[in-house]
């Protein structure tokens, strides 16, 4: 349980210096219980009270890392329950099963190939969880091999064999792998394995109770690099578990549910294990482990991913300007959008598409879309006639045309008014501008 | 160790509406539906009650669908031109638990049909059909002031859920609602003052069309800004929990209607080789964008794809398992 406000002040130096940013000691400790502010802003904490505090210093979930070198993933450190409230910090790892039976090199080649461009960013599966299916250590053994040659993605490795985990390790304990998983009857040895090779140790209990307790058995033991998995496997049971473990951790500091969280989906069909792990994306999970490598199901969950870990405070934008795609001329081809970075890089990816080299003039709305910057009047006659002028439009081109969007058809009759451009609706989806491309431009 | 969970107080809950009427109550649905009454956020049945599952409307329009892909088209192909057809094909074989009609014949631009011919329209939906029913303009509002009215009044004691009403044009679908008793669509852009804004207007013609109103909050489709209609959800879900009766409503989501438009759900592998088939994967996109909505608190789903309408309805049975 975290301390309260009370319980913290009383280890503070009491002098009110303000040097925290808080104007008295009370006022800080009350920030910090509620995880607003760190210890480390008090320069005068005696070495005794950060002890003391220690648990109230640390953050409401711990971050834990998987991989060395360049390939370090990070999972946990989130602080909040909604979204809304402040941005969430670490995307779910999404992790693709593969049993130490099965063709290893083939299922790691499609693996590796699990990788999508999308506006402007790039999306890609972060990890195998290699699981020992055959049963058998030397199988699991020569899978670790095969698949640690064929991959640079980080590992969770499925066993709760230590013999079988040891020996896997042999392979792969340099790229710091999650070990999987640490139960009520081999925690002690998987410890003591991921201690020796400090890589994360995943706790699995049989239900939240059984969990927190393993987990404290093994901070006990003196580790704390761990992932928790509370055993559920229906998909509503883990909703419950993953909001219970995130709550319980952040508003209460319950020490044995301060670490990042897994689960493996349970359905056969793909389809529905895709919709499974987009639940388990919304509320709270770590790290989800898929078995289905279709692209047309990790694409959505991805995607997913990345909207629920945008900052929700400011939309992300492009710099406003003329942009060329291709090798422009003097007679290439205005469109005009955005500087929403979603929108601009969907109207990129379709005028890239074309074929056609082309400008695209992304005017400053404050990093809003289309119709919301044109409901705001952020997105206005006067603003794309400004933008014209002041990236240069007219001395880059001989023309005097410019593309808008369709759904702001009425923008025309002002724009070419305010402008003096002749301006041509273009389609209402940005998709449409290579139809629209090749008619109106090739 | 004993695991003390942190089960949040709330202090009130979404009000329930009824959808729909039978012969006894001046309709003639063969059953009616409830939707809303959470008393906790969603599906956290350790903490509250969530009496009525979320429903899943199919999505039917009274003239050929030209503009969707085939992959959608080909489901309806035998039934397109048949609304009636249409709609029962929807029930029977997709297991729609509602069908929303969408009167697009009515826009000025494609077929600009009158008031009387969409109201054949719905009476041959009633009478295809027993589930209840939603009825939505062809988007233009200006026309659509001319039909909801006369479509209201056809079906008079339906209580069809009525779409829909806004900010700067509720009037005309609030009275039509109050007048012949059926629910209606409040509609806001994303924004929750004008969510309750809109729907202390509708309170102010009439007090008890308070509990026959479902919010559309308006949503984007998966990779389209669907992160803000989210949050603006969950915001407008946890105020309501805490006992704001003004945003105290069941919510209604065009997930359909957004996903279909978008290049995910129509460009083809060819064009677009890493992304995976076509067909499967704009099926996926529609179910994922549904499934996240459902995290957000959405109560009524309005979609197009019988696949994933059924992927969706089995994960709501999931869901529903407390
Ligand atoms: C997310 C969203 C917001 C977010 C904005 C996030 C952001 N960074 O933009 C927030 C919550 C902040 C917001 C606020 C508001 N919103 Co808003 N919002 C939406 C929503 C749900 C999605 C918008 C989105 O991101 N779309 C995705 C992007 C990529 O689309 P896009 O920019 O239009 O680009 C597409 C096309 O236009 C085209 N395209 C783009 N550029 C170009 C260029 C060319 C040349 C071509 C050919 C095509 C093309 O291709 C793109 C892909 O298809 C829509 C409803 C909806 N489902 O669309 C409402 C919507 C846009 N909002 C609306 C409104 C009214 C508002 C508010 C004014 C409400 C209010 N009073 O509070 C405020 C604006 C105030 C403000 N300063 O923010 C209305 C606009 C109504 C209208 N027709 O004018 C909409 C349509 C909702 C509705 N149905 O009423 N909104
Ligand atoms: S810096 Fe430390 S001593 Fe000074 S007011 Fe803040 S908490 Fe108190």
């Amino acid at each position: 349980m975290g301390l309260t406000g009370l319980e913290i002040f009383k280890h503070l130096p009491k002098t009110n210096c303000k040097k925290c940013g808080f104007p008295t000691c009370l006022a800080f400790a009350m920030a910090l219980a509620n995880g607003k502010t760190s210890l480390d802003n008090c320069p005068d904490v005696s070495d005794e009270a950060k002890e003391a505090l220690s648990s109230a210093a640390a953050p409401p979930i711990r971050l834990v890392k998987v991989g060395s070198g360049d390939n370090v993933l990070e999972m946990g450190d989130e602080t909040e329950i909604f979204r809304h409230d402040k941005r969430f910090n670490h995307p779910t790892v999404v992790a693709i099963a593969v049993n130490d039976n099965e063709d290893i090199e083939a299922k790691i080649d499609t693996i590796n190939g699990l990788a999508f461009d999308r506006v402007g960013q790039h999306y890609e599966v972060d990890m195998v969880a290699l699981i020992n299916a055959s049963g058998d250590a030397a199988t699991f053994k020569a899978a670790a091999e095969k698949a640690a040659a064929k991959t640079q993605k980080n590992f969770t490795l499925v066993t709760s064999d230590v013999a079988a985990m040891e020996g896997a390790l042999q392979v792969l304990a340099d790229r710091k792998p999650i070990l999987y998983a640490a139960n009520k009857d081999n925690y002690e040895k998987m410890t003591e394995l991921a201690k020796a090779n400090s890589c994360p140790l995943a706790v699995k209990g049989e239900n939240l109770d059984d969990l927190a307790g393993l987990v404290e058995k093994i901070v006990a033991l003196g580790y704390r690099e761990l992932v928790l998995d509370p055993g559920s496997r229906d998909t509503s049971k883990v909703l419950a578990d993953m909001t219970q473990i995130r709550r319980l951790a952040v508003r209460r500091k319950f020490r044995p549910f301060g670490y990042p969280t897994m689960v493996f989906t349970s359905k056969d069909d793909p389809q529905e294990e895709m919709l499974q792990a987009i639940t388990y994306v919304a509320k709270y999970t770590g790290l989800v482990v898929l078995n289905t490598t279709k692209k047309e199901l990790l694409l959505p969950l991805l995607s997913w991913r990345a909207n629920v870990y945008t900052d929700p405070q400011k939309p992300v934008a492009v710099e406003p300007g003329a942009y060329e795609i291709g090798e422009v001329n003097e007679n290439s081809p205005v469109y005009c959008t955005t500087n929403f970075s979603l929108t601009y890089f969907l109207v990129e990816g379709d005028v890239d598409a074309t074929r056609i080299p082309s400008y695209i003039i992304s005017v400053d709305t404050g990093g809003i879309s289309v119709l919301t910057a044109y409901a705001d009047n952020k997105f206005t006659a006067e603003k794309i006639t400004a933008a014209i002028k002041e990236y240069g439009m007219e001395e880059k081109v001989k023309h005097r045309q410019i593309v808008i969007p369709g759904a702001v058809a009425v923008l025309k009759g002002k724009l070419e008014e305010e402008s003096g451009w002749e301006v041509i609706v273009g389609p209402r989806e940005s998709a449409g501008i290579q139809k629209f491309a090749k008619e109106r431009f090739a | 160790m004993a695991v003390e969970l942190l089960k949040e107080k709330y202090r009130s809950q979404v009000r329930e509406v009824v959808l729909g009427a039978t012969k006894e109550e001046g309709g003639t649905r063969s059953h009616t539906l409830k939707v809303g009454g959470e008393s906790a956020l969603p599906f956290l049945h350790f903490e509250g009650t969530i009496p009525n599952r979320p429903l899943v409307a199919m999505e039917i329009w009274d003239i050929v669908p030209e503009e969707w892909p085939a992959s959608l088209k080909s489901f309806f192909e035998d039934v397109y031109d048949d609304p009636g057809a249409w709609a029962k094909k929807c029930v029977e074989e997709y297991g729609a638990d509602l069908i929303a009609v969408r009167f697009k014949s009515a826009d000025p631009d494609i077929k600009d049909a009158s008031a009387e011919d969409c109201i054949a329209t719905l009476k041959k939906v009633l009478e295809a059909v027993g589930v209840p029913l939603i009825v939505y303009g062809c988007g233009k509002a200006e026309k659509d002031n001319t039909i909801i009215g006369p479509l209201a009044e056809a079906a008079e004691g339906e209580n069809l859920l009525l779409g829909v009403a806004e900010q700067d044009n509720y009037k005309s679908v609030a009275s039509a609602a109050m007048a012949y008793k059926h629910c209606v669509i409040a509609q806001s852009p994303i924004d929750i003052n004008i969510a309750k804004q809109l729907n202390i207007l509708i309170a102010e013609m009439s007090t008890p069309l308070l509990d026959r109103i479902v919010i559309d909050p308006t949503v984007a489709a998966l990779g389209y800004g669907i992160e803000y209609s989210y949050s603006i959800m969950e915001r407008a879900r946890f105020g309501a929990l805490q006992g704001d009766r003004m945003l105290a409503m069941p919510t209604i989501a065009n997930v359909g209607h957004e996903v279909w438009s978008k290049k995910e759900s129509y460009i083809s592998e060819e064009e677009q080789p890493g992304w995976g088939d076509q067909a499967e994967r704009s099926m996926a996109w529609e179910a994922a964008t549904a499934g996240a909505l459902l995290q957000a608190g959405m109560d009524i789903l309005v979609m197009r794809n019988p696949n994933a309408v059924g992927l969706i309805k089995k994960l709501i049975d999931d869901m529903m398992k407390g």
